[in-house]
């Protein structure tokens, strides 16, 4: 197991030196001039020179470009002009807000679309199976932001049940000492459960925009994987054997129509986790999508590389870990490196 | 009922939704507490800084004290103060006086003492002085525009007593005292934790060292900062608000309806349409001050492109719809630049042109015919610049003037503006010092700053500004200030449309709002009944 780890970590580094050389000739080749937004708005062409020294922005590619990769080496992702602190502490006081916020939507979405993809590919042209399939299309066609505006409207504004959507923990409650990161987990820790609930609360609409948004590609996925498996001969054999619905379907049909749809899952986390941004915006919920746009608006190269960086990685290791998963789900699947 | 799974499922869903009603009530400080929201807070602590952002200015304003401050004085609309230039009144100076040469003022400082518990000091004035000096970026800009330019200007002569030595008599230099750049830090404390950078600037980013109204008690780039009142402040009457929770929100719809169902105390920045509504609304106290020395105009490049003749850009005076404009893009928030008669000693001030399709299609004629051009303006100004755009391409193209309008991402206007070939820009400019000199000196002056988008060269129009800048009295400034307005309304290398209007959501509950130059909130004369 390790060796196999090990193998497959040493595929990802081309990889991750790819990631490295192209988003840093992707953020320089970006129009625009960082040094004359930050100069401020009457900044003299001398202020603007030399901020751009400054920030070495003057020196020639190459040379940045070595200077980047031996910060890179010491753990050192650069300042943010956008909030004024390293990009490091920046990413690890973020990412754990959009890690929880997405990990959360994607359970909820889970909660919903498996059991619901299995019963319509159990009761395939029933009416389950045709709310399956409006309730996929309505969720991919809905844009997120548009979904999030209109939860907001009807669960905050017009009912009242929600809290004010403004980011993780109400504003009269602090904030948990941080363990995990996650609020959530935190506040348990601490044995806080109105922290805990208050913090729940907050995280329950915009979650629930990332569920209805990632419904179907979990739906659809499931119940196709669920009428392959079902037709296939083990599950004529099973059933022939005698042995109950509950059974056939729980436990041999459904294991075996869950490769595909872990790989779906994990294909849905990385692409939620970035694409949140629109959800973070409305919820003004502090995660890295919607820090990774601002410094994108404002030509802020260390957030963006940083940001890129960090996301390939996560990618890799969630690539890792759903190749464990199969092995763990269906041991004739081998793995080499 | 029974309790099967589903029900306890369900049960368990619904809670959190229940228990809001509790968790809201029990928050003890709510009423000495107040929450604002913004756009995007603070990146840094220190204004003085290179690239601080705008929300600096609300750090600088609140948590640090300068030697004069600008005297509150009633918006005439109601709703609140605002400033008048020429009105000074002393922050942590007690009294001044300008020498009688005229050539230097001197101050007394009051028992001021920083949030650290030592006494301000005249070499804490002049260290701080002499930093924003010589730090560089929009801080030592900003000193220059008001003559304070070295540090040999700023004299300790005791320590509670200070002078500054004018290089120039300048009006601007005493109200330049009182903007957001020349406040006052503990020298102390920012020289012992420097590190040996003469500026500390890495430390008084991410630390307050100061003696104002306020203090940061925590701060968190890009979610939230927030203040506490310091109780030992000296430098003018003690604010009613203990507490202020400064969050960022981004998405304007979440900012209103925050402040539409009562769960922020004040709203920043909403588009002008969500203003409007709030005060048709009338649950929200909507206060507008026209923005001060602030226009939103449209700049013809006079050097390259068809507008180089002063035909064309007079068509284009003409034919502007100015009246759909502010009702379309600003929602009647703002005051028209149409229809002005005589000259006046102020800026903006309507231009005397109006929307008049025949005398714009004359001009037009006359100089040759229809021809196409493009259209410039910053995409993080969309909210009120596109619509602008689309109403004056489409009142253009009745003279015969195609346009193309193209959107520049925020990072790259500024490239793009100083190029100066870009023969039409929509740019809004407002200067912090209200004088109609000062504001073309940025924008129409042969100095050829970057605001000077049209790349206007007229050697007449700088011999005026610049008489007006360090006129020696009020009726020679006078008579050049109407000179020079003169001479723009005929070449109008830019058309001002419409001065904007700076507008402030705030519950009922809350009062004493005060306009600054700067645009930020100041906490110190907010109450919240």
């Amino acid at each position: 197991m390790l060796r196999m780890i090990a193998a497959r970590l040493k595929t990802t580094i081309p990889s991750v030196i790819g990631v490295i050389i192209v988003t840093f000739l992707l953020t320089r080749v970006l129009p625009g001039d960082t040094a004359a937004y930050f100069a401020g708005p009457a900044a003299s062409n001398e202020a603007i020179a030399q901020i751009r020294s400054e920030l070495g922005l003057d020196q020639p590619l190459p040379v940045q470009f070595v200077s980047y990769v031996m910060a890179l080496v010491k753990g050192d992702l650069g300042t943010s002009l956008t909030t004024g602190q390293p990009v490091t502490a920046d990413l690890a006081q973020r990412l754990p807000a959009s890690g929880e916020l997405t990990l959360f939507g994607l359970l909820l979405s889970m909660a919903i679309a498996l059991p619901l993809g299995v019963l319509a590919a159990v009761k395939q042209g029933s009416w389950i199976d045709h709310l399956c399939r409006i309730v996929a299309t309505a969720g991919v066609s809905l844009p997120v932001f548009f979904t999030g505006l209109l939860l907001v409207y009807v669960f905050y504004f017009i009912l009242g049940w929600a809290p004010a959507p403004l980011g993780r923990i109400d504003v009269f409650f602090s904030e948990p000492p941080r363990v995990t990161g996650f609020v959530l987990i935190d506040s348990l820790i601490a044995r806080d459960l109105d922290t805990f609930r208050a913090a729940f609360t907050q995280i329950l609409l915009p979650a629930l925009t990332l569920a209805i948004f990632s419904l179907a590609p979990i739906t659809r996925m499931t119940r196709a994987s669920m009428l392959a498996v079902l037709g296939a001969d083990f599950v004529r054999t099973a059933r022939a054997s005698g042995l109950s619905g509950g059974k056939v379907i729980g436990t041999y049909a459904f294991r075996n129509a869950m490769l595909p749809v872990v790989t779906t899952l994990g294909m849905v986390f990385s692409f939620l986790l970035g694409a949140n941004v629109l959800v973070e915006k409305v919820f003004a919920w502090p995660g890295v999508g919607s820090y990774a746009v601002e410094a994108l608006l404002a030509s802020d190269y260390a957030p963006i590389q940083g940001f890129v960086l960090t996301m390939a990685i996560l990618y890799v290791a969630l690539n890792l870990m759903i190749d464990i998963l199969y092995g763990v789900i269906d041991p004739r699947v081998r793995l080499e490196g | 009922m029974a309790i099967t799974r589903r029900t306890a499922i369900a049960g368990g869903l619904a809670a959190p939704f229940l228990m809001t009603g509790r968790a809201g009530a029990q928050a003890p400080t709510r009423n000495e507490t107040l929450l604002l929201v913004q756009e995007y807070g603070p990146n840094s602590l220190d204004m003085q800084g290179i690239g601080s952002s705008q929300p600096v200015n609300g750090v600088a304003l609140n948590c640090y004290d300068r030697l004069l401050r600008f005297k509150p004085v009633p918006i005439p609309g109601g709703g609140g103060n605002t400033i008048a230039m020429g009105e000074l009144e002393g922050e942590l100076a007690e009294s001044w006086q300008v020498a009688s040469d005229g050539m230097s003022c001197t101050f007394k400082l009051r028992d001021a003492k920083f949030h650290s518990g030592r006494p301000v000091t005249a070499k804490d004035v002049k260290w701080s002085l002499d930093r924003a000096c010589t730090i560089g970026g929009f801080a030592t800009t900003q000193m220059n525009a008001g003559s304070l330019e070295k540090p040999e200007q700023f004299v300790v002569v005791d320590d509670k007593t200070f002078r500054v030595d004018f290089v120039r008599k300048d009006k601007m230099t005493l109200p330049n005292l009182a903007v957001t750049i020349p406040f006052v830090f503990d020298s102390e404390l920012a020289i012992a934790n420097s590190g040996g950078d003469p500026h500390a600037k890495e430390y008084l980013k991410n630390n307050i060292a100061g003696s104002g109204a306020y203090k940061v008690e925590s701060w968190k780039p890009g979610v939230e900062t927030i203040y506490v009142r310091n109780d030992a402040w000296a430098c003018g009457k003690l604010p009613q608000l203990r507490r202020i929770i400064a969050r960022d929100i981004a998405s304007p719809s979440t900012r209103r309806a925050l402040i539409e169902r009562g769960d922020a105390d004040v709203s920043y920045g909403l588009p002008p349409k969500d203003f409007k509504d709030l005060l048709d609304g009338g649950k929200i106290n909507v206060v507008g001050v026209p923005i001060p020395n602030g226009v939103w105009g449209c700049y013809l490049n006079t050097q390259v492109g068809p507008f180089k003749d002063v035909r064309l850009r007079q068509a284009v005076a003409w034919v502007m719809p100015y009246e759909k404009i502010k009702q379309a893009a600003l929602f009647g928030r703002g005051v028209s630049m149409d229809g002005g008669t005589t000259p006046k000693v102020a800026w903006p001030q309507p231009f005397p042109y109006s929307s008049d399709v025949a005398k714009a299609k004359a001009l037009v004629d006359a100089a040759g015919g229809p021809f196409s051009t493009t259209l410039y303006f910053d995409a993080g100004n969309a909210t009120v610049a596109e619509p602008m755009a689309v109403l004056m391409k489409e009142a253009l193209a009745t003279i015969g003037i195609t346009v193309e309008i193209n959107k520049v991402p925020g990072a790259n206007f500024r490239t793009e503006i100083a190029k100066k070939t870009n023969p039409m820009v929509l740019n809004r400019f407002a200067g912090w010092l209200d004088y109609p000199d000062y504001y073309l000196f940025w924008t129409m002056h042969g100095n050829n700053s970057i605001f000077n988008i049209a790349a206007y060269q007229n050697p007449a129009l700088d011999k005026l500004v610049d008489a007006a800048r360090f006129a020696p009295d009020k009726a020679s400034y006078d008579a050049n200030v109407v000179d020079f307005i003169k001479l723009v309304n005929a070449e109008v290398p830019m058309v001002p449309i419409n001065q904007p209007t700076h507008d402030v959501a705030l519950q009922k509950s809350i009062g004493g709002y005060q306009f600054q130059p700067c645009r930020e909130p100041d906490f110190r004369y907010l109450t919240k009944a």
